[in-house]
């Protein structure tokens, strides 16, 4: 039996690229620090300051909340309905659990009771895929809801598998624009709150371990409009490169940070401050037009509901029907 | 011993004797993109697995 790298105890994970095994109480000590470290490198908040998590019932969310208290900060959270069926209604209970057994404020806003439509039916309405109508919509629910309770800044879950598969994707592309932009904190300016993401320096893998150890019940089915998309390959990939060279995930992404985005930063130019939407308020590029958010809102409010399983692809609704069982695939529509 | 995997939902019976890695590897699955849970408890990829083992694969890697 492997034992821990600090204190010689019985081992519960092995962490190729530190090339050690560690204990539970260990594992919980690393991802604190590497946590502590991102948060201080980046200047990505101070002890006093009021955060709001953007939490989705899965690992890196609930384990960036958990970890957040434990090292002492206020953090409240904030859950959106999406309506992707019953994933979604999974996802609600378990985050709304989470924050009830540890006495924390949780926030909750549901697309189709507040906006009158679900990421399905604003996927059919618009005819772009899923991910595109759910980015617009939780970016723009997170930006109001942060700044609606005063909050000082709205800090997301995406780790170094995240980022680094985003980052492969600019690369490949040679996309500059994207890349100059690819940062672990957006300043606040323009009515825009300040963004940051605590878990850059942990991969997925300690992110689940973490809520293992933590006893940390998560959704790990992930969202239907997920499987198979390009962003999982990206991140395959990485990993099939880690697998041979422990550590090159971190390099690629933390090297990018380190040396490469300094360079970059200088391109960034002042960006024109937006307008406010005409019809909710909110920072709007859109020249005195309503904001894409209010537009998508008018679009999929007038459509007829879409279940889940109409916008999902061949490859993602076979494995739909395999995890929701027969019930889910009765509902054609 | 009994593996459950996720995504979807499924359980095979393969023999037990072997390192969790190995396991891993004979299922075409990857030690960066998941856990291993035996009888419950998280334990590192050297582990042997026994016979009468209740062995979790967990995938970590999401896509959204
Ligand atoms: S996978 Fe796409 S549709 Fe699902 S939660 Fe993520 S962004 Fe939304
Ligand atoms: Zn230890
Ligand atoms: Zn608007």
């Amino acid at each position: 039996m492997s034992k821990c790298r600090s204190c010689g105890e019985p081992a519960v994970v092995d962490l190729p690229r530190h090339n050690a095994n560690f204990c539970s109480v260990h594992l919980q000590q690393l991802c604190t620090r590497q946590v502590e470290r991102a948060i201080s490198d980046h200047s990505m908040f101070a002890p006093e300051d009021r955060i709001l998590v953007a939490v989705s019932g899965g690992k890196d969310s609930l384990a960036l909340w958990d970890m957040l208290i434990e090292l002492g900060y206020r953090a409240d959270g904030l859950y959106i309905g999406l309506g992707i069926g019953e994933y979604s209604e999974e996802s609600h209970r378990i985050t709304a659990e989470f924050a009830d057994t540890r006495g924390l404020t949780l926030h909750t806003v549901d697309l189709r009771a507040e906006h009158g439509f679900d990421i399905p039916t604003a996927a059919r309405a618009t005819k772009r895929v899923p991910c595109s109508a759910c980015g617009l919509s939780k970016r723009h629910i997170f930006d109001r809801e942060t700044r609606r309770h005063g909050y000082d800044v709205l800090a997301t879950g995406h780790n170094l598998d995240d980022e680094a598969a985003v980052l492969l994707g600019n690369t490949i592309r040679w996309d500059v624009d994207y890349l100059s932009r690819q940062s672990p904190v957006l300043p606040e300016r323009h009515g825009f709150p300040r963004k940051v993401k605590p878990l850059i320096r942990l991969t997925e893998r300690e992110m689940a371990a973490w809520c293992v150890v933590r006893g940390i019940d998560y959704v790990v089915e992930e969202c239907p409009m997920a499987i198979g998309n390009r962003h999982a390959g990206l991140k395959e990939t990485l990993n099939a490169m880690d697998e041979r060279s422990p550590g090159t995930k971190a390099s690629f992404y933390l090297g990018f940070l380190d040396r490469m985005a300094p360079l970059l930063r200088e391109r960034t130019d002042a960006e024109a401050a937006p307008e406010a939407c005409p019809s909710c308020g909110s920072p709007s590029s859109s020249d005195g037009m309503p904001c894409s958010f209010c537009r998508l809102e008018e679009n999929a409010g007038s459509h007829e509901p879409v279940p889940v399983r109409m916008v999902l692809n061949r490859v993602a609704r076979r494995a739909f029907d395999a995890q929701w069982g027969e019930e889910s695939s009765d509902d054609r529509g | 011993m009994i593996v459950r995997l996720r995504q979807p939902r499924r359980e095979v019976e393969i023999p037990g004797g072997r390192a969790a890695h190995a396991v891993l590897r004979d299922l075409g699955l990857s030690r960066e993109g998941h856990l291993v849970i035996c009888n419950g408890t998280l334990v590192p990829s050297d582990t042997m697995l026994a016979d009468d083992d209740v062995v979790e694969i967990r995938p970590v890697i999401s896509g959204g």
